[in-house]
């Protein structure tokens, strides 16, 4: 605080950073209550763990894989929900939507013949709609959203049933949507994305980092910069090294390996939904409304419309995630996006580190949530245990989650960090 | 002083409803010197300045902007004017930094991404020249600052738009001393810069230590608007409370109402 300032140098007087006072900055942010991703990332670590000593083939290729498709629907319609969470606002209605979205494209194929994109585009349109519809009733009319969305939620359950009349279910048989959740890409292709990912993120993180030193502003030490990018390259390059692998029971009869689909589909939402979020005015503008709704209003933000477009961004998202699911069951039936896919979806968020009380969230927490959940479902599914049991263990580290999150900011506000 | 006006406002009138908040009245603001607007709770302080900044419409009366008059719609207007206004709960967003807060709603932009380094760079420079050193980073959260940092990143917000007019309500209200002084100096330096700064205050230190001149209000009126070493502590109180000291103040026949309404809102009370 007190360095002695020479009179040509500008405001920000802290010392040069340094790899050291990096980590500890970390440290500190940590102890003041700021966990970020941390309690995420030790619970993956500890539950991949625990669920290999008891289940060793927990950790085989072909189970990696499922997880992914597991968690895939559950895991993009969080993305959706964390910007309504920023907001502080709530989606019950977010689950069922991407049921009546998922409808929709199951019907509009089976019984109209409508080709696949057709109907991925209503599906896409009818969760925008269905976003405007609530956003509208929160924003303009002042209800709160808990209620609005639990009317959505009651409503679009009715509407499911509706749209497939009643029947047990509507199967899908189009090659493209079925590819979705259930094929591969070719290992090839999988290696040059990765490939194009890694060079696209020190891409960003270096110019960024040039540009700002430019202009002699503080920039993070070059080691750090060049950590970040090596651990991105780590990890992604065991993630499509193992899904490269066979996973075939019977490799004459059929092959399966290389990256899901579905991978890169979460993968590309996940950088474009980051880019909105961290480097438009529009996401600024988000964070802005949800930190301080007063202080964005006389900043001159249309707050109003700000919360309609959350609500439309996660019903959309919900439509993608009801897409992703009718692929992977190869069907819509009445419980498309019910049971536990919202409550899932949530507790991905929230475990992720997406605080309830808004303002505080990022993309990637609905990825890091969303594989907590994944690997619970799939590690208890192969201990044999239960749905119930898997519920009950779900909800216990949902409670920790939701509890990381309110005792983190009882202690960033004892430090004075929030 | 013999620099012209840079803000005037002439006659202002302004009634809610059947109570007359603003009556008549006059204020002069003069580029490089701070304006201490005073008075009592309910004298009309606050709503004075929502008038200026374009918040509330006003009933009768004129304002005069470098000698031009001017209407004054809404905040946009005022803001086009160049007359920034910082609210007493400052209007920060905790889970944002400082240079996000000070761009908030007009941030850079190159094409379709924030500017980061364009912003960061302004920041700093505005609050390079401000003189303000006491904050680590510009890029840690609002929510880690104390409150006279919090203060002078509001201020620093004011100022980056070359905005001429700064209004301060209040900036000390909620400061301990140490604080007080670091904004007590900012708001200086901010006159020294050429800006017409008015501050708001209740607390005659203050008043006296960084005003040039004193606008004070009573019960909705001017009553008197003068040099700051002109007067003293004593007169500046009476002023406040009765409307008048000595020469200073309103008439005799005029105090008389003023009298008769304070007595009709204080006689319940004094019963008790």
């Amino acid at each position: 605080m007190t360095t002695t300032a020479h009179h040509i140098e500008p405001v920000a007087v802290a010392p040069k950073p340094t790899v050291g006072s990096h980590i500890r900055d970390y440290l500190s942010r940590v102890g003041g209550g700021d966990l970020g991703a941390l309690p995420a990332v030790l619970g993956l670590i500890v539950l991949c763990v625990f669920f290999a000593i008891m289940k060793p083939v927990f950790f085989s290729a072909g189970n990696f894989a499922n997880l992914f498709t597991q968690g895939a629907a559950v895991t993009i319609i969080a993305m959706g929900l964390i910007f309504v969470l920023l907001l502080g606002e709530i989606d019950l209605s977010a689950g069922f939507a991407s049921g009546v979205c998922a409808a929709i494209l199951a019907q509009l194929m089976a019984e109209q013949g409508a080709p696949w994109y057709l109907a991925v585009l209503a599906a896409i349109v009818t969760g925008v709609v269905i976003g405007l519809v609530l956003g509208f009733l929160v924003a303009k009319v002042g209800i709160p959203s808990f209620v609005v969305t639990l009317a959505g939620f009651l409503a679009f359950q009715g509407t499911v049933l509706l749209l497939i009349k009643g029947g047990t279910n509507v199967s899908i048989r189009d090659d493209v949507i079925l590819a979705i959740a259930n094929k591969n890409i070719v290992p090839w292709l999988g290696w040059v994305l990765t490939i194009i990912g890694i060079a696209g993120y020190a891409a960003v993180v270096l110019l960024s980092r040039r540009r700002r030193a430019a202009r002699g502003l503080v920039t993070e030490p070059l080691a750090v910069a060049v950590g970040r990018i090596a651990a991105l390259a780590v990890i992604l390059g065991i993630a499509v090294f193992v899904l490269n692998q066979e996973r075939s029971r019977n490799v004459v009869v059929v092959s399966l390996k290389g990256v899901p689909i579905v991978v890169p589909i979460i993968a590309a939402l996940l950088i474009i939904w980051t880019f909105i979020l961290r480097r438009t005015a529009y996401g600024r503008h988000i964070y802005a409304v949800g930190g301080n709704r007063e202080a964005a209003r006389r900043a001159g933000i249309s707050v109003d419309r700000i919360r309609i477009s959350v609500f439309v961004i996660c019903s959309g998202m919900a439509a993608i995630g009801g897409i992703v699911a009718a692929s992977r069951a190869n069907s819509v039936d009445a419980n498309t996006g019910g049971s536990n896919v919202l409550l899932y979806a949530v507790g991905a968020a929230v475990i992720g580190g997406t605080s309830l009380f808004g303002g505080k969230g990022r993309v990637l927490d609905a990825l890091l949530g969303g594989a907590v959940i994944a690997v619970i479902d799939n590690g208890m599914g192969l201990m044999g245990l239960s749905s119930g049991q898997k519920f009950v263990f779900t909800g216990v580290v949902l409670l920790l989650a939701a509890g990381v999150d309110a005792l983190s900011r009882r202690r960033a506000a004892a430090t004075g960090t929030r | 002083m013999s620099v012209t006006p840079l803000l005037e406002a002439r006659g202002i009138d302004k009634r809610f409803g059947p109570v007359q908040v603003l009556k008549d009245v006059d204020l002069t603001v003069t580029p490089g010197e701070v304006t201490a607007l005073v008075g009592d709770n309910g004298a009309g302080k606050s709503t004075l300045v929502k008038c200026i900044s374009g918040i509330y419409p006003i009933d009768a009366g004129e304002f005069l902007f470098d000698g031009q008059p001017v209407t004054i719609h809404g905040p946009r207007d005022a803001a086009g004017l160049g007359i920034e206004v910082v609210y007493q709960d400052l209007a920060l967003c905790d889970n944002l930094d400082i240079v996000q807060n000070m761009f908030l709603g007009r941030e850079r932009r190159s094409g379709l991404v924030l500017d980061e380094p364009t912003m960061e760079q302004m920041a700093a420079e505005t609050l390079a020249g401000l003189s303000v050193r006491t904050v680590k980073s510009l890029r840690q959260h609002v929510s880690s600052l104390s409150g006279g940092q919090r203060q002078t990143v509001a201020i620093a917000k004011a100022v980056l738009w070359n905005s001429k007019v700064v209004i301060l309500d209040e900036p000390t209200a909620a400061l301990g001393v140490a604080q007080t002084a670091q904004v007590l100096e900012l708001v200086r330096r901010l006159a020294d810069r050429g800006l017409a700064v008015v501050l708001i205050s209740h607390n005659m230190n203050d008043v006296f230590a960084v005003s040039d001149r004193i606008a004070a209000l009573y019960l909705g009126q001017m009553v008197a608007q003068v040099k700051t070493t002109d007067v003293t502590h004593a007169q500046v109180v009476e002023l406040i409370t009765a409307g008048r000291s000595g020469d200073l103040g309103l008439a005799a026949e005029k105090i008389d109402n003023g009298v008769e309404y304070a007595d009709t809102l204080t006689t319940p009370g004094a019963e008790q």
